[in-house]
């Protein structure tokens, strides 16, 4: 059956708030849970820069305490990363979607939202926050189960892939960045029993560490941790698995359902690619990881871009793959 | 009568109809022996019990967002139509003579447009007046002559019926152009499965779920004959509409795409939607845009809704479109009152399902007998859907009857006035436990090459105590519509 060119542009959408809902969620978590500075105090600001955020959020709130910035990335509908907003516009597209989709997939985004939007100011309390964090986690991924058992396979389950993958290789370049972000460590940091227990932390918001420890039986270095996230082939959050994974479906898109869109988003793939393969982790640390990380999000978005204008029907000039839904 | 007081202590034991007609009990003269069973199963029902069960059916219509916008001064608003859980019901004998009712009319206003957009002989033969059709507003010039298949101008006819206090069922006003409420009869059905099995087992209900089939089939017949399986969509107004929820349940229902205005495309007079594959062809749109909305090259220019060079492309027949267009004066509140004169023009036969008795305020005659007896009766704007600008003569003020007075001297045509029907009520599940209120029926007809009705129709309820006004932008409900399968009939 066709698919409309606005169903697929829905359906990316659709995969990539809640993905994007979930890593927010793993976000926040690590950063309530284990990020502390060397004097064991809390800083919620570096939060702020990971995304971008800062601008936003001084429109609305005068300082960045825990409170603030805590109700502005899970409550407010105003600011386009909070966890709210992400559920909120998966569900509008889901709305949409309806035709396409099944009852099951509708109905828990709808549910899930209902839920969201009944929480107030004591519900996103620092001490309820981790809580909350996985009631998140867990109900996007009963979505992601729900999808996998209902989702019919035909290519508006590609576009939804595409949309799941390419979220997840963006978001885990921001969670690796909340490290750099939060504590850029001094010289004599570096490997120091605080330095390592947080990487550990960051493992673990991932749901990575058990998959580290099969690589990496012993021992935990910045590299060894930074390298993981950013290529292992077995581990599912890591953006070496998520841009094969996104360079795959746009392959079978092609080869299956003979839709050429997706060429010029391969071609800016091929790149990424080239360039996970060609740069081992300690040549990636040497010049910069935070550089490193900010050309990969560029990248991925030119890929969202192409993808956009391949597919729905973006004008080519648009701003290269938004991290927002527009239309 | 198997009134209330006989039975036993029950949730029905207190109940008492008024003086209306009874949906569940019927009256004296025509006891609704048919519900028996029903009756009993709901009056041993325990009332805590009830409101539990009624209570997880509306928040599962929350969850399911089978919901509709509600438009507030500052935004939209998500609402639940709210359903009432004790259904209303319709013996097999009733309904075969509501069914046949139902075709008659629709075959009528099925003649009359095509008449009326050809040899126009019902005007020159002086059944309805010249203005009264070529002045309505709804009628479109752009129209005539034009060749629709199997004569059908209507696709989907939902009426509105009311029940006297004889227990007579007649006709409160067509909705030929774009009638909603559909969704609402299929998905009641769903709940009341989920919810009351112990109510509904073995009592033998006509299923409600092959509508969507039923309205693919009627898309297919009418598409023009291209190559391959016809493409059907339907057009919605898109998310903001309020009834967005039917959309998004009928075109699941047929499984076929909905699409909004910036979907189509017109290309030399073929509609195209814009997939992930380019282009594709478009054969058949069930619109749920009204005239006005649907091209702005040929109707309201300021539309942003609709599809530029649509009309072209129907006229030029390489796309249905249903309903088809310029149905809106069959529909109109004052022809309504000469449907009864079409029925017999065109078929030679009395209206099965009779009018409401109709008096015409642009006629001189029912102007006076209007304004004289404007404290019983009650008086409608003819351009006013969902309820709107109606004045209950009996439930108004003497200031509200007086600036009622004043419209009509202003703008006559632009009135009926009906006496008050006494509707029919239907036991209904209320705080205080089960009481009587006023319903109406809107039954559902597809028509393709062959008429075909929904067997039931939407049950809507006037929740508040005392009034008469169903439509869910008056705070009305809804209820699931049982029609049987056998039993006593009437």
């Amino acid at each position: 059956m066709k698919l409309l060119s606005r169903y697929a542009e829905c359906i990316f959408w659709m995969a990539r708030y809640m993905e994007r809902a979930e890593n927010l969620a793993r976000i926040l978590d690590v950063h309530e849970t284990f990020d502390r500075d060397s004097r064991g105090g809390k800083q919620w600001e570096p939060i702020l820069r990971l995304n971008a955020d800062e601008t936003r959020f001084y429109e609305f709130y005068d300082a960045p305490t825990a409170e603030n910035v805590i109700r502005f990335y899970v409550l407010d509908e105003n600011n386009p990363t909070s966890i709210r907003y992400s559920v909120r516009a998966a569900r509008e597209n889901a709305r949409t979607l309806r035709p396409w989709i099944s009852t099951e997939m509708w109905t828990q985004i709808n549910v899930f939202y209902n839920h969201l939007s009944g929480l107030g100011g004591r519900d996103v309390e620092t001490q309820r926050l981790s809580a909350l964090c996985a009631q998140v986690k867990e109900a996007s991924q009963t979505h992601t189960g729900i999808t996998e058992g209902t989702f019919y396979r035909d290519q508006g389950w590609y576009f939804y892939q595409l949309g799941k993958y390419l979220e997840r290789a963006d978001q885990t370049t921001r969670l690796i960045d909340v490290k750099y972000h939060l504590l850029l460590p001094s010289v004599a940091e570096v490997g120091s029993p605080l330095d390592v227990s947080q990487w550990n932390a960051l493992l673990r918001s991932a749901a990575g560490y058990h998959a580290f420890r099969r690589v990496y039986p012993r021992g935990m270095t910045p590299q060894a941790v930074a390298g993981f996230l950013l290529f292992d082939q077995g581990f599912p959050r890591s953006v070496s698995v998520c841009v094969r994974t996104v360079n795959r479906f746009l392959t079978e898109l092609k080869s299956r359902y003979h839709l050429r869109g997706g060429d010029p988003a391969l071609e800016v793939l091929d790149e990424i690619l080239a360039v996970l393969i060609s740069k081992p982790i300690d040549g990636v640390l040497a010049d910069g990881l935070h550089l490193y990380l900010d050309w990969l999000q560029i990248r991925l978005a030119d890929v969202a871009g192409a993808v956009g204008t391949g597919f729905f029907g973006w004008p080519a000039t648009s701003v290269a793959g938004s991290q927002k839904q527009t239309a | 009568m198997d009134t209330p007081a006989d039975t036993a202590r029950n949730l029905l034991s207190g109940y008492d109809p008024g003086g209306y007609f009874c949906e569940l009990f019927g009256n004296a003269a025509n006891p609704a022996d048919h519900a028996r069973q029903i009756r009993d199963r709901i009056a041993s029902f325990d009332f805590a019990d009830l409101r539990q069960r009624a209570h997880s059916a509306e928040l599962e219509l929350f969850n399911l967002g089978i919901t509709f916008l509600i438009q507030s001064a500052s935004q939209a608003v998500d609402r639940i139509l709210p359903f009432d859980v004790i259904p209303r019901v319709i013996s097999a004998g009733e309904w075969a003579n509501l069914e046949a009712g139902v075709v008659q009319r629709v075959t009528a206003l099925n003649l009359f447009l095509k008449d009326i957009y050809s040899d126009q002989a019902v005007i020159k033969d002086g059944i309805i007046p010249a203005d009264l059709v070529l002045g309505n507003p709804n009628y479109r010039p752009q129209m005539v002559g034009l060749k629709v298949p199997f004569d059908t101008y209507i696709h989907i006819l939902g009426i509105d019926l009311v029940r006297d206090g004889e227990g007579t069922f007649r006709v409160l006003e067509d909705n030929g152009r774009v009638p909603s409420g559909v969704s609402y009869v299929v998905e009641n059905r769903n709940l009341m499965q989920r919810a009351f099995p112990d109510l509904m087992a073995d009592i033998g209900l006509r299923p409600v779920d092959n509508y969507g089939p039923r309205l693919l089939n009627a898309m297919t017949e009418i598409a023009p004959a291209t190559a391959g399986e016809p493409q059907v969509v339907l057009l919605s107004p898109g998310a903001y509409n309020s009834a967005y929820f039917e959309h998004i349940f009928l075109a699941r229902e047929m499984g076929v795409p909905l699409v909004e205005g910036r979907d189509l495309v017109v290309e030399d007079d073929i509609v195209y939607m814009k997939t992930t594959d380019g282009l594709a062809r478009v054969d058949s749109v069930y619109r749920r845009l009204n005239d006005d909305y649907l091209d702005p090259r040929a109707f309201n220019p300021d539309s942003m809704l609709g599809v530029p060079g649509i009309f072209e492309a129907y006229r030029k027949g390489n796309v249905a479109l249903a309903n088809a267009v310029g149905t809106g004066v069959a529909d109109d509140k004052a022809v309504y009152a000469y449907v009864p004169r079409m029925i017999r023009y065109y078929l030679g036969e009395d209206a099965i399902l009779p009018n409401v008795e109709t008096h015409i305020c642009r006629e001189a005659e029912g102007l006076k007998y209007t304004l004289d007896n404007l404290e019983r009766l009650v008086v409608k704007p003819v351009g006013e859907a969902g309820g709107y600008g109606i004045t209950i003569g009996p439930r108004a003020t003497a200031e509200e009857i007086e600036d009622c007075r004043r419209k009509l001297l202003d703008d006559p045509a632009n009135y009926i006035s009906q006496p008050m029907v006494p509707l029919s009520v239907c036991p209904t599940l209320v705080e205080e436990g089960v009481e009587p209120r006023h319903v109406d029926l809107r039954p559902f007809c597809i028509t393709g090459k062959s008429s075909w009705v929904l067997p039931g129709g939407l049950s809507r309820v006037a929740l508040r105590r005392g009034t008469l006004v169903v439509n869910s932008s008056q705070g009305g409900g809804s209820k699931d519509t049982w029609v049987l399968t056998g039993g006593p009939g009437r």
